[in-house]
């Protein structure tokens, strides 16, 4: 297991790496100098050579990665070469505030998915398992940012019971801001809570058919004894894996979402950086995401193997 | 359950062949013209020539819903093909060579291009060469690649211990016949189930990035960006957003429907392997 972990865990740091490389090169790509836009047209060679000094990108590609990248490490992301703020300080605000609504929206989706999932499993044969299991293949059909369309048109316009976009910080009003995020969390969760249901419904059937389950069950336990003792944690193992798919889904469906309830969070900095051609902060973004996926998967990996110990 | 048609079966086919058949007459046939701009029928009631009403710069609805029809399959058909060509002949190789340093790279790569989703490369992508269904349809690709990779994958380990390929070898085939000969043609109902899914995920991906502005640009139509215009006027016509929504929702059923249906149609033996979403 500790062989493991260390393999892992250098894979990781490799893929992170890589990752770096990656980004940064995408986006020297881009057309145009830095310093050129932001002092326009009418700058004199000179402002711009000056410029481009205080920026650093007059420096060779390499060591303007090996800059960039060391000061990640350290948490520095960098000047923003279009507002002159700090990005790290941006990025960070950002990350809490889609963290919660990630968070949410994974609750949302389990609360949901695992009863359904092993109710629609136990009920495989009857109608009601059938519903669920098409409701799911709906839920399933439906895009989170249309969701939250559709939420907003239910709770804001029809009922008029919350509010149909907007973030109050928690440190301001508790009650505001757990209203403003009930229908975000909901958008996100529903449709992963669509995805899950499938995948706990199918674990649960495999484990069903284990003799080990049957051997439970002939020792005198309850089907839902059975299912509850033996049953849930190796149907766990396969959905921690869909999960943590789905909590790298979650945090690309929350860039959409926050643009649906317009939310200051790390998709709209994304956005709103592309948009003034912010190439350090759009970059910074990127990696952070990008980063996030590869240690959810890392997470997810190992959690695998703590779950199951046939795979040590 | 070979050759039997299911419930899955018939009812994604019929949905994909709607939005099929809505494409195809669109290059022949819309009620109106899908762009045409005309302050007089702005925000027009559905009714009298228009069944779907218009939206606030008087485009008919249903026009326009036909030819975003073409749109979410051009997107589909491009990305699906991107990551179909790409990603399977990487899962053979590595299918069929599961020791080799080959192997291992593939999969490694397969690994870090799967942390960046099609949305982030689509934005990335769009920063560097400005939004659009180029940008949209190559992220989209690029961002399945792994999963056809896997799959493709999955399959030929499968394959390549059966008697066939025993046979093969040992009547002295060499590993590019073996592939294009016996491997291929035995894991393409997995492909083409995989090509499903993935197509169902494409339309949901071009629509969330039309949304954000970085798929299809203006005037084309696009059903991801008639919910982005149609979300400013959810209080007064929501009509606006219950069509495009609708069809979006029912083209991913469809593709999601037929896929399913079809791994229980074609190959019974290879239903372990899940397409990946």
């Amino acid at each position: 297991m500790t062989l493991y972990l260390v393999r892992r865990l250098a894979v990781l740091i490799a893929s992170a790496a890589v990752a770096a490389v990656a980004v940064f090169a995408f986006m020297a790509l881009l057309p145009g100098d830095p310093a050129e836009i932001a002092l326009g047209v009418n700058a004199t060679p000179e402002a711009v050579a000056e410029l481009r000094r205080q920026f650093g990108t007059d420096r060779p590609p390499v060591a303007q990665f090996l800059d960039w990248s060391g000061g990640l490490l350290q948490g520095d992301f960098g000047t923003s070469y279009v507002t002159s703020a700090p990005i790290g300080p941006q990025i960070s605000d950002r990350l809490g505030v889609t963290a919660v609504l990630v968070l949410g929206g994974m609750v949302v989706a389990l609360v949901l998915a695992v009863p359904l999932g092993t109710f629609a499993a136990v009920h495989h044969r009857d109608p009601l398992g059938a519903v669920v299991s098409a409701a799911s293949q709906v839920g399933i059909a439906i895009p989170a940012f249309l969701a939250g369309i559709l939420l907003v048109f239910v709770f804001a316009v029809r009922a008029q019971a919350l509010p149909s976009g907007g973030y109050v910080p928690f440190a301001d009003d508790p009650g505001e801001w757990l209203r403003g995020l009930l229908l975000p969390w909901l958008s996100l969760g529903l449709v992963q809570g669509a995805v899950l249901t499938r995948y706990v419904r199918s674990a649960v059937l495999d484990v069903m058919r284990e003799d080990y389950l049957r051997t439970a069950r002939a020792k005198g336990r309850g089907r839902t004894g059975a299912l509850w003792r033996h049953g849930l944690r190796n149907a766990s193992v396969p959905v921690v894996t869909v999960l943590g798919l789905q909590l790298a889904t979650l945090l690309i469906g929350a860039v959409v979402v926050e643009r649906v309830f317009v939310i200051p969070g790390l998709g709209d900095l994304l956005l709103n950086g592309v948009a003034g051609r912010d190439l350090l902060l759009v970059q910074g973004v990127v990696m952070v995401l990008v980063a996030a996926v590869l240690l959810i998967n890392f997470v997810v990996d190992v959690a695998y193997r703590v779950l199951d110990p046939r795979l040590r | 359950m070979r050759g039997r048609a299911n419930a899955g079966l018939l009812v994604g086919g019929t949905l994909v062949g709607l939005v099929v058949l809505a494409a195809l007459v669109s290059f022949f046939w819309t009620p109106h013209d899908p762009t045409f701009v005309d302050a007089a029928r702005k925000l027009r009631e559905p009714g009298g020539g228009y069944p779907l009403g218009a939206d606030k710069f008087g485009r008919d609805t249903f026009s326009q819903l036909m030819v975003g029809a073409r749109t979410t399959l051009y997107v589909g058909v491009v990305a699906v093909g991107i990551a179909a060509l790409v990603g399977t002949p990487l899962g053979v190789v590595a299918g069929m060579t599961p020791r080799g340093w080959l192997s291992e790279l593939i999969m490694r790569v397969n690994d870090l291009v799967f942390a960046f989703p099609a949305l982030l490369l689509a934005v990335m992508l769009g920063a560097v060469y400005g939004p659009g269904t180029l940008t949209a349809m190559i992220a989209i690709g690029v961002a399945t690649v792994p999963a056809f990779a896997r799959v493709a994958r999955a399959a030929t380990l499968q394959v390549m211990v059966t008697d066939y390929i025993l046979a093969a070898r040992a009547a002295g085939r060499r590993r590019p016949g073996i592939a294009v000969r016996h491997v291929l043609p035995n894991i393409g109902s997995v492909l083409i189930v995989q090509a499903s899914v993935s197509f169902a995920i494409a339309i949901l991906a071009e629509a969330a990035l039309s949304f954000l502005g970085f798929g299809t640009r203006p005037p084309v139509p696009s059903w991801g960006r008639m919910l982005q215009e149609s979300q400013e006027l959810l209080f007064s016509t929501p009509r606006l957003a219950l069509w495009p929504g609708l069809a979006i929702a029912l083209a991913v059923l469809g593709f999601n429907l037929l896929g399913d249906g079809l791994r229980d149609f074609l190959d019974p033996k290879l239903r372990r392997i899940r397409a990946e979403r």
